[in-house]
């Protein structure tokens, strides 16, 4: 499928090779400490599947341990060590660090850093037609520091009294003392430093994404001429830079009443024979202002692979995105709204149940847009002409699980169903599949579409289904039973049920579900010889392989500091004329100028 | 044994992955074209089978899963009057879910199958539709206007309870890592003051002894209710936050150290008749033949059997607090309101258990070193400690 349009294009580029970007670049400079979005991006990306591979592993471990409790395993003592795994049997502070740093690391690290962190940093410049970041200084400064905190948070795994334990929420009083769990020592000092590192990063990111967004967009890329990547990204740009510092707030005021004494989250407590100091502060508080990030953290989640689902969605089914317009209305919609939801993680906290009503009525709004963007999902790929690449089904399988494990969250919003499932299986069921497999396979989807962009070499299509398919019957194999188990009543972060004999007949369910989850595990080994082998070996790209409308095809596919030789292109459409009638491609690159009196729609 | 288990599932796999990326080179046979890694219309056409085929694992994964573990829902059988309400409102929203998730999921999967690229096939340019739009946008609002019209009826039903009115019967329930303990209120209906200042030898929940409210106190380590009557809890934890979750009353409340939460129902079975109910016997006599069956694998094994179970509704500790999280539960037995007066009257007040323990102390046996109960019950911080103080399995 060579192209003709595109050669040409390039050519004409590359006949006025300016190059005033252009300098000879150390090693250190272009690899390490570069300022090149393009180089940060794929920094990010390396990083985020580091800890990817961390984490995803920890989640296999401690499936193992719930499916058969309590058995040795070798694999226990290879990783975890003769303390964590005496004899190979997973004691259990070990299985509670592990979901703490599994979660932990998931959320923050995979799904926000290095999916925001990876596409952000790609396709913000390219598909707004900028040179690069509005600071690029900035944006490494950002990359560094998430990196630094990684380093602080995998470090914490290797430390005497063991990694935080507390659960991801690190709720206080039990994150607070010592006394009450082990973890709760050096493993939160470590964790919470961590985290501030880690929301200074995401606060440098984000500021630069909005300047970039508002101030860098190339001639004629108005506002509503963006792609919806873009839109994804600004807002959740937005969305961080509102919430993350509540969450430094309360991580310092954290650090305060742990180690100075004070008494912001603690009182009346009697631990380990004795009366502690603390008196008149409130875990309820600190549960609102880690909500008041948290909740919005989904959406800093999900926003940038619903976006990066959104255009691989239009490109693949050669058909615009149906309702533009709407689209980017939900956004904003959702944006705005999961600010003020976080309640509904709290309903049974002991806050005034009046309160509880308001929150499930935000809750259940945010529902509408979220059912929007699902229906204009399926009415894009309604009369098509669907390329159903990896980066395809990939995004197919987002809408999917979106729609599954969104549908569950009307129980989970509603307070008074929340009281009978609030923390049990079925809370794990419901945000794994609506934000966590949802927002890894957008990640997928942009690793299989961008790969090109990114190392000029394609990953191979064959493996990529192979891991699609596989990945899409685990994921479900996963999650759809989990619902069950927690729906009989069963609490999640338990060690094991052994103590309930009530639960002795979910265990054949806990067994099924790890099976799912090995082989799912082991099925990402694929996704990562593809990744790595084809940076070195894949087959050398075109230029525009997916015959793509956005502004980054127009670029090179060789990197160049500035990212065009010469002009930057100018903006005459929106992105998403694809199959547009009068024309003789089925793609219309938004720089191609409009035709004479060809039709201008509204959107 | 596990290893090789593991290394043969290893091996499986690998076989498993090697066979799949055959079949799809072997689609490729006979194409004779450059394979430039993007897809072509054999892999569309491959991959819109497949899609169908995954839309049928869902349907088939749905169906496998309500008949096989349909029964483990508590979406019946609620052991409280609220839970009934409950019980309804999860039921039409159930139904709603698996209704609309079975015609997304259908016309996701069904589209990606009927609309797979094909050369010369034309994709239709349909960019917008106000009306669809709108159709779309006030379906879902309206349906959630009514649910959330109905939850919030209930929800303010379950939540807010007027104590002068309704008279509760107060009970408190104290937390701590990793116990529960109940406190009834006595004759008065009135709990005394309490703080955890005030934790000293018997008196382990810091009951203000001089607050003539608390005379008549009674601690329990089991929670009795009476069928019918409306029972308030008023929730203390002495360290971390704990959740107090009962399943079959429909009921969680969190712990929080610090302040009083409360939650309150109404007992509508007894422990008798729910052991009774048809559902009850099937499962408990499901639970008991897995139990048998693990039984002669530890007696093989040399360790002990298993005891047989019968059902009695549990309070669990759902909010993780600490390292033994997921053993902290307490029995509930819901007696006739006759069964209950008796039994609480059989039980010894809090301020009788003090003085008691205060003559044993005036007569202290000789070398023996005075040791509150708070002291003889450490928490259980290191886990070589924990495992030996766990029940046999």
């Amino acid at each position: 499928m060579s192209n003709a349009h595109d050669i040409q294009a390039h050519d004409d580029h590359s006949s006025h090779d300016h190059h005033e970007h252009h300098h000879k670049d150390t090693f250190i400079t272009k690899y390490i400490f570069s300022i090149d979005h393009k180089m940060i991006a794929k920094q990010y990306l390396l990083t985020g599947i580091f800890m990817g591979i961390i984490g995803v592993g920890m989640s296999l471990l401690f499936r193992l341990q719930l499916a058969w409790p309590e058995q040795s395993f070798k694999v226990f003592s290879f990783f975890l060590g003769e303390k964590m795994a005496p004899n190979g049997v997973m004691t259990n502070e070990a299985y509670l660090s592990l979901i703490t740093i599994h979660g932990t690391i998931m959320v923050f690290f995979v799904l926000t850093a290095a999916l925001s962190g990876t596409f952000s940093n790609l396709l913000i410049p390219l598909q707004l037609g900028a040179r690069d970041m509005a600071s690029g200084f900035l944006n490494m400064v950002s990359y560094w520091l998430f990196f630094l905190s990684s380093v602080v948070m995998v470090s914490s795994l290797f430390i005497e009294s063991g990694p935080a334990n507390a659960g991801w929420t690190i709720y206080p009083p039990l994150s607070a003392l010592p006394q009450a769990i082990s973890g709760s020592g050096l493993g939160m000092t470590l964790w919470l430093v961590s985290m501030a590192i880690f929301i200074a990063a995401s606060l440098m990111g984000s500021l630069n994404y909005i300047v970039t967004v508002i101030n860098l967009r190339t001639k004629g890329m108005s506002m509503t001429r963006m792609p919806l990547t873009i839109w994804a990204f600004f807002v959740t740009a937005i969305i961080g830079v509102v919430s993350f510092p509540v969450l430094l707030s309360a991580a310092l005021l954290l650090i305060m009443d742990r180690s100075f004494g004070t008494s912001f989250f603690l009182s009346d407590i009697y631990l380990a024979g004795e009366v502690l100091n603390y008196q008149g502060g409130s875990p309820v508080l600190f549960e609102h202002l880690f909500w008041f990030l948290g909740h919005p953290e989904v959406y800093i989640i999900l926003l940038p692979a619903l976006g990066i689902t959104s255009e691989v969605i239009a490109t693949n089914s050669r058909k615009p995105i149906f309702g533009y317009r709407a689209m980017i209305m939900s956004i904003l919609a959702i944006a705005f709204l999961s600010t003020i939801v976080w309640g509904h993680h709290m309903f049974i906290s002991g806050m005034n149940p009046f309160l509880g009503s308001v929150f499930t009525f935000t809750t259940l709004l945010i529902a509408i847009p979220s059912a929007v963007k699902a229906f204009n999902y399926i009415t894009t790929l309604w009369k098509g002409n669907l390329q159903l690449n990896p980066a395809m089904l990939f995004s197919i399988g987002l809408v999917s699980t979106f729609i599954t494990g969104g549908l569950t969250g009307i129980i989970l919003g509603d307070s008074t169903l929340d009281i009978n499932v609030h923390d049990t299986y079925f809370v794990v069921a419901h945000f794994h599949l609506v934000m966590g497999i949802s927002a890894l396979y957008g990640m997928f989807a942009g690793i299989y579409h961008w790969y090109p962009k990114m190392f000029g070499r394609m990953l191979n299509k064959t493996l990529g289904y192979v891991h699609f398919w596989v990945t899409a019957i685990c994921a479900y194999g996963v999650f759809f039973p989990m619902h069950f188990i927690g729906m009989a009543g069963l609490p999640r972060r338990y060690y094991e049920n052994t103590n309930f004999p009530l639960f002795d007949d979910l265990q054949d369910v806990n067994v099924v579900i790890t099976t799912f989850a090995l082989i799912g595990g082991a099925f990402q080994l694929v996704f990562l010889y593809n990744f790595f082998s084809s940076i070195f070996y894949g087959k050398r790209t075109v230029q525009n392989p997916w015959r793509s409308n956005t502004l980054e095809w127009t670029a090179p596919i060789e990197h160049i500091h500035g990212n065009w030789p010469g002009e930057i292109p100018e903006v005459y459409r929106w992105p998403y004329d694809y199959s547009k009638p009068g024309h003789d491609e089925d793609f219309v690159p938004q720089n191609v100028p409009m035709k004479p009196g060809e039709e201008v729609l509204h959107h | 044994m596990t290893s090789l288990l593991i290394l043969l599932v290893l091996i499986l796999l690998s076989v498993a992955l090697w066979q799949l990326t055959k079949i799809f080179d072997l689609t490729q046979v006979g194409k004779n074209k450059v394979n430039n890694q993007v897809a072509d219309d054999n892999d569309n056409k491959v991959n819109g089978y497949l899609s169908f085929g995954f839309l049928a694992f869902i349907y088939i994964i749905t169906i496998y899963c309500i008949v096989n573990y349909g029964k483990f829902p508590l979406m019946s059988n609620a052991a409280s009057v609220h839970g009934k309400e409950v019980d309804n409102l999860m039921w039409i929203s159930m139904i709603l879910i698996f209704v609309v998730q079975t015609i997304t999921q259908g016309l996701l999967f069904y589209f990606s199958y009927k609309y797979r690229g094909k050369k010369g096939q034309v994709a239709t340019y349909f960019s917008d539709n106000n009306k669809l739009e709108f159709i779309w946008s006030s379906i879902p609002a309206i349906v959630l206007a009514v649910l959330i019209f109905f939850g919030l009826y209930s929800w303010t039903d379950i939540m807010f309870i007027n104590e002068k009115v309704e008279k509760p019967i107060v009970i408190e329930i104290y937390a701590q890592q990793f116990k529960w303990t109940a406190r009834y209120s006595g004759q008065d209906n009135v709990l005394g003051k309490a703080n955890v200042r005030l934790i000293e030898g018997v008196n382990v929940l810091g009951v203000d002894l001089s607050d003539p409210n608390a005379q008549d106190d009674i601690v329990s380590d089991e929670l009795h209710l009476p069928k019918g009557q409306k029972v308030i809890f008023k929730i203390r934890s002495q360290d971390v936050l704990h959740s107090m979750y009962m399943p079959h009353f429909r009921a969680q409340m969190n712990c929080v150290p610090g302040m009083v939460t409360q939650f309150g129902f109404t007992p509508s079975i007894t422990t008798v008749e729910m052991r009774e109910t048809p559902d009850m016997v099937e499962k408990v006599a499901n639970i008991n033949k897995i139990r048998e069956s693990k039984s002669v694998e530890l007696v093989a094994e040399g360790k002990t059997a298993l005891d047989p179970y019968t059902f009695d509704f549990l309070l669990l500790c759902n909010k993780i607090c600490g390292a033994s999280h997921y053993n902290m539960q307490m029995k509930i037995v819901v007696d006739t309101p006759q069964d209950y007066k008796k039994w609480l009257s059989g039980k010894t007040s809090l301020i009788q258990s003090v003085k008691t323990a205060a003559l044993e102390d005036a007569k202290p046996k000789d070398g023996e070193a005075k040791t509150s109960k708070m002291d003889s019950m450490p928490v259980k911080k290191d886990s070589s400690l924990m495992a030996s103080q766990e029940p046999t399995k």
